[in-house]
């Protein structure tokens, strides 16, 4: 019970300190700074603070002078982590935080945060998620304080499925997974879109293992190869992804593996000659040729300073963009106005490309892409390998665009 | 099927075996000093990250040998300047002491290492098929992971019952003091299985790096399944330890491999549900889906029905 005076002295000690015009405006990132999925979170933590430096602390801040501090908390990739530490950033007066890995992890945040804005409209919290990508976030579950800024699963799945259906040499589709939300959505999307585009392809086959559990994938790419499928769908991330990349590749089962998250942080290395030209990713990023001078120069700085980092998400770099837009044109930090700022806002990416955050369900939308993971015309390659992405094929913004089915609970002023 | 079935054998036996290579180190420890070593899969992960560092100077083979002495080193100087010390303040500070070490080495690895998957690989001489059956190639690498498990197995063995030392050592475990006053070094002895124990446990990281892949998260993701194998085996009995690790490997193998699921039994049963129905996930269920958790309920189930383990003579 103590406990809770000391809190509230903390927080009015935070509150008191906000009309101070040179303290920072912090940013929460909670993410998995440790287990699994740690190097993950931790790429995007290096990202997002180096971005804020390089676009804004190093040109005078922003508001008339104010830093913007990027402070990561470590959620172990588990929602009852993600929470506590949401309250502990709230504890210290946070009212930005910045969440991507996992679906899971973004759907416990988002709850808490509408939750906590309602009992708490002095206090609001603004929910900027970089890359769970669970359609369910923006659709049945939308909320006024979260805004996403990576395509949803759905329409990823959507680009993935028509590649696969323009490829006649594709006949069995084998679908496995992370068995959570996401894993789920990613298997319903491919075998009805699949069955809307080819239905003569057959799904041989629609697994879902525990995520960050799996010790060895051979046992599972055993059944992939007796199901005689001739491509792979994954949506597989992290310390997963790169396990199965390798069990595939050991077995020397040679299909197409179609993927979200295939790359960096140690998977495109691991992959390497193996996963040459079968290896393909469906993205929001971008990758070779790199032909925009700002992505280029960005990517060399980023470099310089975490040589053995790379650029993965440069919209972690377009969300900041949006924010920092947001707070000029309100002239403060206050999250009720930044959401509302925020909303139909189009920005221009590093790349050159237009980003719009559509009002109705806070979803970004932007050109996709397919990229084949290869080691020829690399100029930027991945975890210093040799190996990257190389760009095969490009889906305008136009295109990506779906009805939304939110009915968002617009909160008051 | 026929093929489902040989390779979910072969890879139940290779995850088994390997598993075994952590339990038969575990195991030992226990039985010498009564104490469960929380931090026994972080000397696997510190073995596989050693193996790494040094094969990228010296090669593969070296590593193999090099890194689990190194590892065994460090786990015998921790037992000697840390694990004595606490030793006099009872099981339980043993217990929290191990516990904080695991933590203290996941820490230092991505300290020294970084989060990312570090791409350590398989020796070119082993990294061919060794043959193709039903369209999927069998790694040698996977071989010779066997080769070595089954060779430490034999070589414990031998050295545990049919060696001057392996006398003196299980005496030391039931009788530890009058080896002492037979003119034995006790704590010499502990602190030489200790290291022998925990390099074992580096020499499964070497040998499982490059298979399942090297990364901070190894050692959590490896940690409580070997706990559960020592449990289920009997805690402090070799044998148990090699008859739990297969049988959890080729239990999670077969698992995986099988198609049937909770629609299965439901058509058997003639009962079905509607796809809302509010408990669908479950009616949705697979065995596959399930596998990993299927070695906990073992573990529930030996706790029930023979709390001693399969091969355990403890009855405390």
């Amino acid at each position: 019970m103590r406990v809770i005076p000391l809190l509230t002295l903390a927080w009015t000690l935070s509150v008191a300190s906000l009309a101070n015009a040179q303290d920072p405006i912090r940013i929460a990132f909670i993410d998995p700074q440790s287990g699994t999925f740690a190097a993950t979170g931790e790429t995007g933590y290096l990202q997002l603070k180096f971005a804020a430096d390089y676009f804004y602390n190093d040109h005078g801040g922003v508001l008339g002078g104010r830093p913007i501090e990027v402070i990561a908390l470590d959620n172990k990739n588990s929602a009852a982590d993600s929470q506590q530490q949401l309250r502990r950033a709230i504890s210290e007066g946070i009212q930005i935080v910045y969440s991507g890995n996992g679906s899971a992890v973004a759907s416990a945040l988002s709850t808490a945060i509408e939750r906590h804005n309602r009992r708490n409209p002095d206090q609001r919290v603004i929910f900027m998620n970089y890359a769970a990508v669970d359609p369910i976030l923006t659709g049945a579950d939308c909320s006024f304080w979260h805004f996403r800024f990576d395509a949803h699963s759905d329409t990823k799945m959507d680009v993935m499925t028509s590649h696969i259906a323009a490829n006649p040499d594709i006949s069995k589709v084998y679908i496995i997974g992370q068995d959570y939300s996401f894993g789920k959505a990613v298997g319903d999307a491919a075998i009805s879109m699949l069955a809307a585009k080819r239905p003569d392809i057959e799904v041989v086959g629609n697994e879902l293992h525990p995520i960050g559990q799996v010790k060895d994938f051979t046992p599972y790419v055993t059944k992939i190869v007796s199901s005689g499928a001739d491509a792979i769908i994954t949506g597989n991330w992290g310390g997963d992804m790169v396990a199965l990349g390798r069990a595939i590749t050991d077995a020397g089962l040679d299909v197409p593996i179609y993927t979200f998250y295939a790359a960096y942080d140690g998977i495109t290395a691991t992959l390497g000659e193996a996963g040459k030209n079968r290896i393909r990713l469906v993205h929001n990023d971008y990758a070779n040729p790199v032909t925009s001078e700002e992505r280029i120069a960005f990517t060399r700085a980023f470099k310089a300073q975490y040589p053995h980092k790379d650029v993965t998400q440069p919209r972690l770099a377009t969300s900041l963009k949006m924010l920092v837009n947001a707070m000029e044109e309100t002239g403060g930090t206050d999250p009720y106005q930044l959401a509302l700022a925020m909303e139909d806002m189009r920005v221009t990416n590093m790349t050159g490309e237009e980003v719009w955050m559509r009002g109705e369900d806070h979803q970004s939308f932007q050109p996709l892409y397919v990229s084949v993971h290869t080691d020829e015309n690399v100029v930027f390659d991945a975890d210093n390998s040799g190996f990257g992405l190389v760009t095969e094929f490009r889906v305008p913004a136009e295109d990506t665009i779906t009805e939304s089915s939110c009915k968002m609970n617009r909160p008051q002023q | 099927m026929i093929e489902v079935l040989v390779f979910a054998t072969l890879n139940g036996l290779v995850t088994g075996l390997l598993l075994f290579m952590l339990a038969s180190g575990l195991t030992l420890i226990f039985s010498m000093m009564g104490v469960l070593n929380f931090a026994h899969a972080s000397f696997y992960m510190l073995g596989a990250y050693f193996a790494y560092s040094i094969s990228l100077y010296l090669g593969f083979w070296p590593a193999l040998i090099v890194a689990p002495v190194l590892v065994g080193l460090l786990g015998a100087l921790i037992e000697r300047y840390g694990l004595r010390r606490v030793h006099k303040s009872g099981h339980v500070a043993e217990l929290i002491f191990t516990f904080g070490l695991a933590f203290l080495i996941e820490e230092a690895v991505q300290f020294f290492w970084g989060r990312a998957t570090k791409d350590y690989r398989s020796p070119d001489l082993l990294d061919f098929p060794l043959f193709t059956l039903f369209g999927q190639n069998f790694p040698a690498y996977k071989a010779f992971m066997i080769f070595i498990s089954i060779a430490i197995f034999i070589g414990l063995y031998f050295v545990l019952t049919r060696t001057r030392i392996g006398i003196i050592i299980q005496a030391a475990i039931t009788h530890p003091h009058t080896v002492a006053n037979l003119g034995h070094n006790v704590p010499l002895i502990f602190m030489a299985v200790f290291g022998v124990g925990t390099g074992l446990a580096g020499l499964a990281g070497v040998i499982a790096g490059p298979v399942l892949t090297t990364f901070p998260g190894m050692a959590v993701v490896l940690g409580s399944i070997v706990f559960v194998i020592v449990v289920i085996g009997g805690l402090g009995s070799l044998a148990g330890a090699l008859v739990a690790s297969l049988l959890i490997g080729l239990l999670q193998s077969y698992a995986i491999a099988s198609d049937v699921g909770m629609p299965d039994l439901l058509a058997w049963l003639g009962v079905s549900f509607e796809r809302d129905h509010p408990l669908n996930d479950i009616w949705r269920l697979t065995l596959p889906q399930v596998a990993p958790i299927l070695p906990y309920l073992l573990l529930v189930l030996v706790l029930i029905f023979r709390p001693s383990g399969l091969f355990g003579k403890r009855e405390s």
